[in-house]
């Protein structure tokens, strides 16, 4: 099955960039149903994004973010051709994880 | 009809709506309150006809059966008044907008 | 003073008013079945109206209105919103039904390239048929339950179908037949027609002010409006289609809603996107 993470990250040098694109519902568990029942709460509790065996950018999230999250920040350093590991953890338990290559 | 006119009789018509709303004839009956509810309905259905209708007049209707299902027949003769007067409206807009539309349009 | 008289003062002081005008017919000019005109007349408003703006940029809706959010589009683009709405609608596709056939088998070219022909007048059925419904018929021809209309399952194959299309420009034919050029002209008149006890008509927003605000959201112009179809409404967390827009839009103007494949949205979608045949297909889109 497909990666729910999808990511590009680009090396200028000095800093790396880095975008990613989540599929997740990320149910608040406030949101109610067609019929009036609430939707459980289902969303991702933390994402890490690894770089040489440390952690370049961590996210502690909750019920506020929406459906299908886009995270785009950058970090120094990184080399093209080196690998960025990402992560995340919902609060049901379930993971997914990527690698992808720094261009 | 110039813009400013239009905003002047739709101003018009809606002060004299919430005036007239604002009062009420003593003590309604059931009787009172079906026969206001079906003009209201005889209206409504004809904005359908015209594909025309407004979904303010749908929750008019709706505030109408539940204050008469509640046994509150002032209110529900008033709401069903109310949603006569907007059926109405909405038929008026359909009829008039047969032709007002060609002022809209860009030639 | 009594409800009812009340109600009767204000409907007789509205007609009232209106007689003057409605009394010089002069003053509305007699409608002109010219489609070719109008798409000229069409494109030739909104270039002038935009001089900056190659007429290509139509497409993009409000990101073209405002610079900050061309910016933020730009940058969305390389991750879009409906990324995953499209891959899901490739794979419906190439999924045979039950019964061994494919979508495909109901389409030019086997579906693909195709959505800037969509929609077209059949002149055995003598109606415009739409992708939305096409592909409904396609289901229900080959005994699978129709989609909603509206989102989901059928966003996601009228977005792969968009995707194979970016790029070409809309050509909408309308035939030598005068049912053809009644449907046209049906959708003109809905489109310039106000509605809702709001009032307004497509046009009031999308042809009187574009690019201005209303409430928190910038208005796209008229043309080049279903070019970008299907998108993806950060308003809808998710997918939407041209029906989901058509219906929404009519119960935000406070007028209840036909049914989604209705004949008036039928041509008004036949409207809309003639007048704007020579932009390119931009869809899926992504929108606030």
């Amino acid at each position: 099955m497909a990666s729910t993470i999808r990511v590009r990250a680009t090396s200028s040098g000095e800093t790396t960039e880095v975008q990613a694109l989540i599929q997740h519902p990320m149910d608040s568990g406030f949101v109610k149903d067609v019929k009036g029942e609430i939707i459980p709460p289902h969303f991702i509790q933390q994402l890490t994004f690894e770089y040489d065996g440390k952690s370049v950018f961590v996210a502690d999230w909750g019920p506020a973010v929406s459906k299908d999250p886009y995270v785009k920040f950058s970090f120094k350093g990184g080399k093209k051709g080196d690998d960025l590991k990402i992560s995340w953890v919902d609060n049901k338990g379930a993971t997914d994880t990527i690698t992808a290559k720094i261009q | 009809m110039s813009k400013s006119m239009r905003i002047f009789t739709l101003a018009l018509a809606s002060v004299l709506l919430i005036a007239g709303a604002a009062s009420v004839p003593a003590a309604s009956s059931e009787a009172d309150f079906k026969a206001a509810y079906a003009a209201a309905e005889a209206a409504n259905k004809e904005a359908g006809s015209l594909r025309n209708q407004w979904t303010v007049t749908a929750a008019a209707l709706a505030a109408a059966k539940k204050a008469a299902d509640a046994g509150d027949f002032d209110q529900a003769v008033a709401q069903s008044k109310e949603a006569e007067a907007l059926a109405k409206a909405s038929i008026y807009q359909a009829t008039s907008e047969k032709e007002l539309w060609k002022t809209l349009e860009i030639r | 003073m009594h409800v009812r008289s009340a109600i009767h003062f204000a409907l007789a002081a509205l007609a009232l008013a209106a007689l003057p005008f409605l009394a010089a017919p002069s003053a509305v000019a007699d409608d002109t079945s010219d489609p070719v005109a109008d798409a000229r007349a069409f494109q030739k408003y909104f270039t002038e109206k935009f001089p900056k703006l190659k007429l290509e940029d139509f497409v993009n809706g409000p990101y073209s209105m405002n610079e900050d959010m061309h910016r933020q589009w730009e940058e969305k683009e390389q991750f879009p919103p409906y990324e995953f709405s499209v891959e899901m609608g490739k794979e419906m596709f190439a999924k045979p039904f039950k019964n061994g056939k494919s979508y495909a088998d109901c389409f030019p070219n086997g579906g693909v390239g195709i959505r800037q022909n969509y929609p077209y007048f059949d002149d055995k059925e003598g109606k415009v048929i739409t992708l939305e419904l096409a592909l409904n018929r396609c289901r229900e021809a080959n005994d699978e339950a129709p989609f909603s209309y509206v989102k989901d399952e059928m966003a996601a194959l009228t977005a792969y179908m968009a995707f194979t299309s970016r790029g070409k420009p809309f050509d909408i034919k309308i035939p030598n037949d005068p049912r053809a050029l009644q449907a046209y002209q049906n959708g003109k008149r809905y489109f310039y027609t106000r509605r809702g006890q709001l009032n307004f008509s497509c046009a009031t927003c999308h042809v009187q002010s574009p690019g201005e605000r209303i409430r928190a959201e910038v208005l796209a112009p008229a043309l080049g409006l279903m070019n970008a179809m299907p998108i993806y409404r950060s308003e809808w967390s998710g997918m939407g289609t041209t029906s989901r827009r058509f219906t929404t839009c009519n119960s935000q103007i406070r007028g209840v809603p036909l049914d989604p494949q209705a004949d008036e949205y039928r041509d008004l979608e036949y409207y809309l996107s003639y007048v704007s045949n020579g932009l390119p297909i931009s869809g899926p889109g992504a929108r606030p």
